[in-house]
């Protein structure tokens, strides 16, 4: 595979292995460099690390066949996510550069594949630090015993719970009506909601403050942001293991169903969280290793990269499920309880006789004497199963599920206190990436003048974006999240990813970037990585891509709401969305999509205007005088003089 | 004569359990001992029965504020293993007749708070069946929590952003200094070899005549 698209130009836009040498051992250069490999790492770790490990992994490791997901997950880990990620370090710590620089060096019709990670990596953070506003807004609720969603709040009148919690649950109304306040349908704003306004603009400032001067500052805050999820994780393992009903939980995650495997979703489903658990092609990536010494192990730093973001989305999902397990044992005892006591009540029979144990038996038994006051008694079916599986991603996790199962735990304000610190920091060591992301092209691109610090620059990114971001804080602002989740960090990605590919592999060239490999790390990658990096790598995210974009276009897409007036309420009813909301997908997956090849378009029609006019740029002159005089610039009026 | 008396015996038991159980301002109980004291659960018996009857009368005395009531005003029926059972309250006034439901409610519901807990019990455990729970009057805060722990991380945040503001204008202004300081000794700066060496600038260094370009006194 030795295609090779033609390149003109590109020695002279890249710097040489001598230039960077040279760069190297004086330390000249303005650009900043990390205090020592440890940030580096800790960055690039948290910003991979994120809420998707946390609360979309395990959900799709116990609906995708449990134990027999990590089959899937694991393949595709080794052969689309460590590639790409290696890919990523390399070309960022041979350019130099942010993701809009290096592609511009590689070839400038490339340009729109950093415009794209610049769009999508602006749309994801808006939402992105929607969600962390809305664990700040938890966080802040947690110190006080009892928990604000530990009962229902009481009605108007006092003669009752208010209803819409009755017929649903403490935890449901909370979230549903205390948090977010949501309105019934996405047309419906809502207005904006005060708390939620606080919440967003402490997000953004804690935010601006870790980002204020770019790695110097952020450098610093990942020592606390990467290191303490896992010092929680720990605590909460500690905590589950020792709670009734956690090694059920866990059991039901990893037992493993390998018919799963056959069905394609699957592996759909484990390619897709692969490279979204990644946060390839969002940009930060580059930027990130081109901070690094020019020698710097990228092949190593990938490889341990994904074992530990692999570990951690493991070790996560056997916690979280430890607390599910908990929950759904109690759940299970109240249902079962509940339909003992109503049998005692019913039959007036002594308490003590009926239990867990003889439940069925007698149940049995007082059905074939009595069968019509059984039936009219209306007892629930206690599933244990069921209980398990409830709805378990996303939000839903962690704002209904989780802190359901943190109110039955003894101390529930110092568990919910834990567990929100928790998703902030990988939330936040995430929003790094996604900042860097943005800014970076934005200082490529010279939007601001360059006398403007880079303090003021970031701030007016973090300003710009929140108050962009108060679309989300609305009372349909979770309706639109949803949207902006599913198609503006989904498509684009898989597109720019691919396009990286191509571009570093065929527009590049894989033989200068071997050379440049021996040149960084002393060896050129092995075959595992040639053959990966030209060949299986594209095909799977060409896959994805195009199974990807068929469901999205071929399904009819809808969104689930919280209507109080609905039938099945407290269930959440699937609506169809607004024609107008088509115009909006097509903006949010369109404009990056399209910027990929719009860019190269334009800059060729601008390059065919360009050629009619004579105003061509001077041709640089290459010969020694030409460019001995460059260099001695300032020597010119005493060259004149002297003899 | 035997008859007679014999009647006027049997008659007012008769007459009560009739009372208690065809009544309609009676009202059920159910007492889940074993569900709230687990281990600690008394055992339901006789005297256990006199103190309910007493509390109940007490009841009857508080919210009527007659301290007529007595134990034999109230009256018991329909006992079962489960521990329920249904009473009636009888006027201390005329024994056949009985005190209105909503009289009844009226009382136990003041006084719910010294029933259950004269019998180690909750609002859970002792049900009088149709007398729903007065319901705890929710906690008012001066000041949300929430908008204190707020409070403290957004001036955490103000402090930070101040902090780190202030320290970059300070070294620009340090650098302005030193930038200002070296462009009055430019005139002596040794340019060599194409390179400027600016690291003499700040120091107090011998001035070599012999690599100075002496310009200034060579221009023709």
């Amino acid at each position: 595979m030795k295609l090779k698209l033609p390149n003109p130009g590109l020695e002279d836009r890249i710097l040489s292995h001598d230039e960077l040498e040279r760069l190297e051992v004086e330390e000249a250069g303005d650009r900043p460099k990390w205090d020592n490999k440890a940030q580096y790492m800790l960055t690039c770790v948290g910003f991979c690390v994120g809420l998707g490990n946390v609360w979309r992994f395990p959900y799709l490791c116990q609906s995708h066949g449990g134990g027999a997901f990590m089959i899937p997950f694991l393949i595709l880990l080794v052969f689309e996510g460590i590639p790409l990620l290696h890919l990523e370090f390399a070309i960022g710590q041979r350019l130099r550069k942010g993701s809009v620089g290096v592609w511009r060096t590689i070839n400038p019709y490339m340009l729109g594949v950093g415009i794209a990670s610049m769009c999508v990596s602006f749309l994801v953070s808006l939402y992105y630090n929607t969600i962390i506003a809305w664990v700040m807004w938890y966080f802040f609720n947690s110190f006080q015993e009892p928990l604000p969603w530990s009962q229902c709040p009481i009605n108007a009148n006092r003669t009752g719970l208010v209803s819409e919690c009755e017929r649903s649950s403490p935890v449901d109304y909370f979230w549903y009506r205390e948090t977010l306040n949501t309105s019934a349908a996405i047309d419906e704003t809502g207005g904006l909601q005060w708390w939620m306004i606080l919440c967003l603009i402490s997000a953004w400032g804690v935010l601006y403050v870790c980002c204020i001067r770019g790695i110097e500052t952020t450098g610093k805050a990942v020592y606390v942001t990467s290191t303490l999820p896992y010092v929680v994780l720990t605590i909460f393992l500690i905590r589950g293991l020792t709670l009734k009903g956690s090694v059920d939980g866990i059991k039901f995650l990893f037992t493993p169903d390998l018919n799963e495997l056959a069905n394609p979703s699957t592996w759909l489903d484990a390619g897709a969280q692969v490279f979204y658990s990644f946060s390839l092609a969002f940009g930060g990536l580059i930027s990130f290793s081109s901070y690094n010494s020019v020698h710097n192990n990228c092949e190593q730093d990938a490889v341990i990269i994904s074992i530990i973001n692999a570990f951690t989305s493991i070790y996560a999902a056997t916690v979280i499920y430890s607390i599910i397990g908990f929950r759904a044992t109690e759940r299970f005892d109240d249902c079962l309880s509940g339909n003992i006591l109503t049998l005692l009540n019913t039959f007036d029979l002594p308490e003590g006789n009926i239990n867990q144990s003889n439940y069925q038996e007698v149940l049995h038994s007082l059905n074939s004497t009595n069968p019509d006051i059984i039936s009219n008694l209306h007892l629930k079916t206690c599933d244990l199963n069921s209980f398990l599986s409830e709805g378990v991603e996303g939000t839903g996790l962690a704002f209904i599920v989780f802190t359901e199962a943190i109110t039955k735990m003894p101390l529930s304000p110092l568990w919910s206190v834990l567990f929100f610190i928790m998703l902030f920091c990988l939330g936040l060591s995430s929003m790094f990436g996604n900042i860097e992301g943005v800014l970076v092209p934005l200082q490529d691109l010279k939007v601001f003048p360059k006398s403007w610090p880079k303090e003021v620059i970031s701030g007016v990114t973090c300003l710009v974006c929140c108050l962009v971001g108060l679309i989300f804080v609305q009372g349909s602002g979770n309706y639109w999240l949803a949207l902006f989740d599913s198609f503006a960090g989904s498509i684009p990605l898989l597109i720019i990813a691919f396009s990286e590919m191509i571009g570093v592999v065929y527009v590049y060239g894989i033989d200068r970037f071997n050379e440049d490999m021996i040149f960084m790390i002393g060896h050129k990658p092995n075959i595992f990585w040639q053959a990966t990096w030209r060949v299986i790598s594209p095909l799977i995210m060409l896959a994805i891509f195009i199974f990807y974009f068929s469901t999205i276009v071929t399904k009819e897409i809808f969104y689930i709401a919280w209507d109080p007036e609905s039938e099945n309420f407290p269930t959440l009813e699937k609506k169809p969305y607004p024609s107008w909301i088509y115009v909006i997908i097509f903006l949010l997956a369109g404009i990056p999509s399209l910027s990929v090849p719009g860019t190269a378009v334009f800059r060729a029609i601008r390059e065919y205007c360009c050629k009619k006019h004579p105003s061509a740029p001077v041709q640089e002159i290459d010969s020694v005088s030409y460019k001995v005089h460059i260099q001695d610039e300032e020597l010119k009026p005493q060259k004149v003089t002297e003899i | 004569m035997l008859a007679g008396v014999l009647l006027l015996i049997f008659l007012p038991p008769l007459v009560a359990k009739d009372l208690c159980k065809d009544s309609q301002d009676g009202f059920k109980v159910r007492l889940s001992i074993k569900t709230a004291l687990g281990d600690d659960a008394y055992e339901w018996n006789e005297s256990e029965m006199f103190l309910f009857r007493s509390t109940l009368a007490y009841a009857m005395r508080k919210q009527t504020k007659q301290d007529t009531y007595n134990i034999t005003n109230i009256l018991v029926c329909n006992d079962t293993q489960r521990v329920s059972f249904v009473f009636v309250v009888t006027s201390p006034d005329d024994p056949d007749q009985l005190i209105p439901k909503e009289q009844i409610e009226e009382a136990v519901r003041q006084n719910k708070h010294r029933i259950n807990n004269a019998f180690l019990l909750s609002d859970m455990t002792l049900e009088f069946v149709g007398i729903p729970p007065t319901l705890a009057a929710p906690i008012i805060y001066d000041t949300e929590p929430w908008l204190i722990v707020f409070g403290v991380v957004i001036g955490a945040v103000a402090v930070g952003i101040v902090a780190l503001l202030m320290s970059t204008v300070s070294k620009k202004r340090r650098a302005k200094e030193k930038a200002a300081g070296l462009s009055e000794e430019d005139e002596g700066t040794v340019k060599e070899n194409g390179t400027a060496l600016s690291g003499l600038g700040g120091k107090e260094g011998v001035y070599n005549q012999t690599f100075s370009n002496d310009n200034r006194f060579t221009e023709l």
